[in-house]
């Protein structure tokens, strides 16, 4: 048995893997159902970008809380959210995380700490402010964690709230998913900085950028980020820069995008294959035990698919309730 | 035990009250301690009106100041809310909704059905409403049909300090995100108001004045208005009842529609502008569900379809006037024009 040269122990990595190969396999597996015509409305999907979520929110427990983005999918299976009660959203039953009524774009668990996914872009920045608020005030040591991708990162929200943690000097983490493209628009367009380390510096608060593909890489930035804020430290930004393996959209042509870079990326950046290599290769996981997960991890998601199939619709009169406590 | 004290001060009392009765209660907003970082006194302002002066002293950092951000703050104080504190958000003015919307509508309005009835959200966002202070176009709208249109939004207009009081309370209790409408017009306005803690139920309009003849649905700065116009009318023998909706959402339907199946003839006066207005609202409500009852059509007295004007001689024209919420109850009770 070789030394371990990770960050984290023999049950950690077996756990990343577990969280990452159950991103792909749900998402992969949104994207053949959806093609089938049986999930309404549209689904945005976090393959490729699993090392992201995976990496961050390895150090967080239900009391931090995060606030999502439309493509929350991997955010939610992270933070713990049942990925039968994800599946069944996304149909629309009754059996899903929101009975129903929120659909892929609003999944949340708030005993998870899952504050929503959000279907309004930047959105998440002042609530994660709010719930770092809380954790102050509580004095629990928890901490908020916002993420949003580089098409949101101009939105004013997000740059209100950093302004804002800064100054409350509040346990708050902006995490910006850049995986170069808002919806069709690529970042060289859209965003007038070269790095979001200056955007950070605008607002007084530390920034670092990572290959978002490493989860290595990630993890380690995430943690000392993440310790410093319950620390007292306050907030900082923390940039991923990483692979959108499908298109902003089910249903995206991707026409916008450079022949075969879906291609080249899957073949070369894929963090999960650079993951099982790097664990692989230094002889702490084996193939066998990757291919354990895989194979739970494929059950685990074929019964989340079939049950979600078969479970119950929405009543009618679900319709008309959970719109106040009391009214 | 009651005083005579101002509007402003029973919403002082209110939040003063609830601070100290529950710790996870906070304020945020803009100014509302004043001088912070500044080299001058803490507690400078209170607030632009100094609704929340004197807190600081006793509640220190339950009190934060606010940037400029009126999005990033709103936001934070509804995420707190889903944390487990219960956040008081002063906006200032009502208008300045435009910089935040999202937060209050798509947000907080939201969750509750959105995540299948798992989250709560309990915030109050308190801000000043109404014309009459030369404020103009953007401090002076009278904008609670947007907010009544939302579900998942409850929204209070109260027209006195004694009725403030117990609505503020209650909203600061209540578990759903509550818009606590001020008219800025009432803070100086006085009225007997108990010492002690007491609550009012969102929902629950006040019949202000009895009258047979023809019924005045209203609220805010305007119950004082409909008040002057049922005493004109009064000399004219026509006794007109009005009634102080007090909440907007909910709203008590079963007192209007009692009142109108008595009186037969209905005034709906609202300082917001004509089109889907609480003054559409209600008259289509009562048209719906009390047709029969109606000896006239229903007359809505409300602001015209503009901003908010400047000069003084345009804003008195703009706000609607006892003597044009007289005029219209005395056409409801005119006989009808043969076809």
């Amino acid at each position: 048995m070789s030394t371990n040269p990770f960050p984290l122990a023999k049950e950690d990595l077996l756990k990343a893997y577990r969280t990452m190969r159950t991103i792909r396999e749900f998402e992969e597996r949104v994207h053949v159902e959806f093609a089938k015509g049986d999930i309404p409305g549209f689904v945005h999907l976090y393959a490729g970008e699993e090392a992201c979520a995976t990496g961050i929110i390895m150090h967080l427990s239900d009391i931090d809380r995060i606030a999502s983005t439309h493509r929350g999918h991997g955010h939610c299976i992270a933070k713990g959210v049942d990925v039968g009660a994800m599946m069944a959203e996304i149909y629309g039953k009754a059996t899903g995380s929101c009975r129903g009524k929120g659909g892929s774009m609003h999944i949340a668990d708030l005993a998870k700490g899952m504050m929503g996914a959000n279907g309004i872009l930047g959105a998440g920045a002042p609530l994660i402010c709010g719930a770092a608020l809380a954790a102050k005030r509580r004095g629990d040591r928890g901490v908020g964690i916002t993420f949003f991708g580089d098409g949101a990162s101009n939105q004013g929200t997000v740059l209100e709230s950093m302004n804002l943690a800064a100054i409350w000097n509040l346990p708050a983490i902006f995490v910006v998913e850049n995986n170069g493209y808002a919806e069709s628009t690529s970042i060289d367009y859209a965003v007038a900085v070269d790095s979001y380390v200056d955007r950070a510096a605008g607002f007084g608060m530390p920034g670092v950028t990572v290959d978002g593909t490493d989860f290595f890489a990630v993890y380690e930035a995430a943690g000392e980020m993440i310790r410093r804020a319950r620390a007292g430290g306050g907030p900082a930004l923390l940039e991923c820069r990483m692979i959108r393996f499908f298109g902003h959209f089910e249903g995206d042509a991707q026409t916008y995008k450079a022949k075969g870079e879906n291609e080249h990326n899957r073949a070369t950046r894929d963090c999960l294959k650079l993951f099982a290599a790097r664990v692989s290769e230094a002889g702490v996981l084996s193939q066998a035990e990757m291919e354990s997960i895989d194979r739970e991890v494929l059950g685990l998601i074929e019964e989340a698919v079939v049950t979600a199939k078969s479970a119950p619709l929405p009543a009618a009169k679900d319709l008309l309730t959970d719109v106040y406590v009391s009214y | 035990m009651a005083r005579n004290i101002s509007f402003k001060q029973a919403i002082s009392e209110a939040l003063d009250l609830e601070m100290r009765r529950d710790p996870n209660v906070i304020i945020l907003g803009e100014d509302i301690v004043g001088g912070a970082g500044s080299p001058g006194e803490r507690d400078a302002w209170g607030g632009v009106l100094g609704v929340t002066k004197g807190l600081y002293a006793k509640y220190g950092d339950r009190l934060l100041d606010t940037p400029l951000s009126e999005s990033a703050y709103i936001g934070a104080a509804i995420g707190a809310a889903c944390c487990g504190l219960r956040p008081v958000a002063e906006l200032m003015f009502l208008d300045f909704m435009g910089v935040c919307f999202d937060q209050i509508f798509n947000q907080a309005a939201k969750f509750k059905y959105m995540f299948g009835g798992k989250a709560q959200t309990p915030i109050v966002i308190r801000a000043m409403v109404g014309a009459g202070f030369r404020a103009a176009a953007q401090h002076s709208q009278m904008l609670t049909p947007i907010f009544t249109h939302i579900p998942g939004l409850k929204v209070v207009c109260p027209s006195n300090g004694y009725d403030a009081k117990g609505l503020l309370i209650q909203s600061i209790r209540d578990n759903d995100p509550v818009m606590f409408c001020e008219h800025k017009a009432l803070y100086g306005f006085q009225n007997d108001v108990p010492q002690e803690s007491y609550t009012i139920p969102l929902g629950e309009a006040n019949v202000v004045r009895d009258g047979e003849h023809v019924t005045i649905v209203t609220y805010g700065l305007t119950v004082h208005r409909s008040l002057q116009a049922a005493e004109a009318l009064a000399r004219d023998g026509i006794e007109a009842e009005v009634i102080d909706l007090r909440s907007l959402s909910p709203i008590d339907w079963d007192t209007v529609i009692d009142s109108v199946e008595r009186t037969g003839r209905l005034v709906v006066v609202d300082e917001a502008n004509p089109r889907c207005s609480i003054a559409t609202d209600v008259a289509a409500y009562v048209a719906a569900n009390a047709f029969s009852a109606l000896k006239a059509a229903p007359r809505l007295v409300t602001a015209p379809h503009t901003p908010v004007p400047f000069s003084p001689t345009l804003e008195d024209l703009y706000i609607p006037s006892g003597e044009k919420i007289a005029a219209a109850a005395s056409q409801t009770l005119k006989p009808a024009l043969a076809a």
